[in-house]
């Protein structure tokens, strides 16, 4: 099973290695050919306007096409700005793939920046979270289930086969989080083979 | 617990912008235009190398008033510059919340002896380096990222590429060296030991390593990021061009592409006119930035 992490900016290194270190065949994603081997695709860390400008065209209307598909994403603090449904101070999302709405560098400048622990429902507690310039989630839509909180603010959350975190679990060395997101890919593509 | 400061956190902002552009920016205007054509952050700074060499005189911070114009007009990461071992500047720059302060050669350095002690800051800092001892005596006072140092304010990329060469030869030599000979090899480079040791653990410089000092096309981008940095640095590159919206847009296409010769050949069409270069032997000795 090969897992993609968009390859064209930011923490992707980060990401391929964390998910190698769990027996993943995991390939950086550059082009919309590039995406056609894999089962699930990882949005990393970066510069959501970088990103975005970056990811257009064709790559654009296929990651938009498997949003709607239900194809497994993972999208970590810019990642999850990409996969919004809404985003404040924004008219149009980027991937529409999860109801919730995010603010970008809510949690302020970098200064601001810290890690902390958190426990994540379904995955784990004491979950070292690194925080840098992150995103918060300012509203959850139905059939969104929140996974994790920071002063009582959603920080992680989960719908279908979608997985979002403020957070950058790609900066630790615990695989918990790449190790839910794999066991959710792993899931979507039985499901496929049976249907 | 909440722990703001931490390295991870410091260094965790510059793996974010791995694979990106920095674009030096003089004010709003073109801090939004850097933003517009793809920057994953900006430099805020009273001149460009270009003209600071043109100019003469002695570089400062920029002024406090022209840097919050420029956090004002863009959501991407601001860093700013403060001269070397100027440390109340660093402080003037952490106080106004710039995302990264620069310790820069660019600017004339304040102490001729001693870099700022990084550590004591909650802002991260970038320094600049030409061989790998630089570097590990940088990240051993608390920079979290590190670019190579070129010949700012030039346009001529080759001062650029014999800083990466060296470094990638010398991270080589360090991974080679037998555990005895480490400590020796660190007094040769004038690296601090522990930072050697952090390389051989990670195979590679502890920290984030960008390109900068005279890249000023598309091709120039690409070439440097062939040779192993983790994204560029443009200065003077952009806003001393013809038009420097196309060109911030093609070296932004040229970063991420490039490995794919076919992109770099669209990206580098018709860009106008790149900024006028000057040939490293044209510059008295007394002038060389990258000394510093």
């Amino acid at each position: 099973m090969e897992i993609g992490v968009l390859g064209l900016q930011g923490a992707v290194r980060e990401h391929l290695k964390s998910l190698s270190l769990l027996g993943v065949d995991a390939v950086a994603v550059k082009k919309a050919a590039d995406l056609s081997p894999i089962s699930g695709l990882v949005f990393p860390g970066g510069e959501s306007t970088a990103i975005a400008l970056l990811c257009s065209g064709g790559m654009l209307d296929e990651l938009r096409r498997r949003a709607r598909a239900g194809f497994p994403f993972f999208g970590t603090c810019a990642g999850m700005i990409l996969l919004a449904k809404e985003i404040e101070g924004h008219d149009e999302a980027y991937i529409p793939a999860i109801d919730i709405a995010v603010a970008r560098n809510a949690s302020g400048r970098q200064v601001e920046s810290f890690e902390t622990s958190l426990d994540v429902e379904g995955i784990g507690n004491d979950v070292p979270a690194v925080f840098i310039r992150a995103p918060y989630i300012r509203r959850v839509g139905k059939g969104v289930t929140v996974l994790a909180r920071h002063a009582g603010i959603p920080v992680a959350a989960r719908q279908g086969n979608v997985l979002v975190t403020s957070f950058h679990p790609e900066l630790t060395d615990d695989l918990r989080v790449h190790r839910h997101f794999v066991s959710m890919v792993e899931a979507s593509s039985r499901k496929e083979v049976s249907a | 617990m909440v722990e703001k400061g931490t390295f991870r956190v410091k260094s965790g902002l510059a793996e974010m912008l791995k694979g990106g552009v920095i674009m030096d920016v003089t004010t709003a205007d073109q801090a939004r235009i850097a933003e517009k054509a793809g920057s994953v952050a900006v430099m805020a700074l009273e001149r460009v190398p270009a003209d600071i060499r043109a100019h003469g005189g002695v570089a400062r911070m920029a002024d406090p008033a022209r840097v919050k114009e420029i956090m004002k007009a863009v959501s991407i990461p601001v860093m700013a510059k403060a001269r070397i071992g100027h440390f109340v500047e660093a402080q003037i720059l952490q106080a106004l919340e710039v995302d990264y302060v620069d310790e820069s050669e660019v600017l004339t350095p304040a102490d001729p002896r001693f870099h700022i002690d990084k550590w004591a800051f909650t802002v991260p800092f970038v320094c600049g380096a030409r061989d790998l001892g630089e570097a590990c005596r940088r990240i051993a006072e608390g920079a979290a990222m590190i670019r190579t140092k070129g010949e700012p304010g030039t346009g001529n990329v080759i001062e650029a590429v014999k800083h990466m060469r060296l470094m990638n030869e010398q991270i080589r030599a360090v991974l080679a060296a037998p555990a005895e000979e480490l400590v020796r090899l660190g007094k040769e480079m004038g690296a601090p030991h522990d930072v050697l040791l952090a390389i051989r653990e990670t195979g590679r410089l502890p920290v984030v390593n960008f390109a900068a000092g005279g890249i000023a096309t598309p091709a120039d981008a690409a070439l440097m990021m062939q040779l192993g940095c983790d994204g560029i640095f443009v200065g003077s590159g952009i806003f001393k061009s013809g038009d420097p919206e196309r060109r911030a847009r093609a070296i932004v296409q040229a970063t991420t592409h490039y490995n794919d010769p076919k992109v770099l050949a669209e990206v580098s069409a018709a860009l106008g006119e790149p900024m006028v270069g000057i040939a490293i032997e044209e510059i008295p000795p007394h002038e060389m930035m990258q000394v510093r």
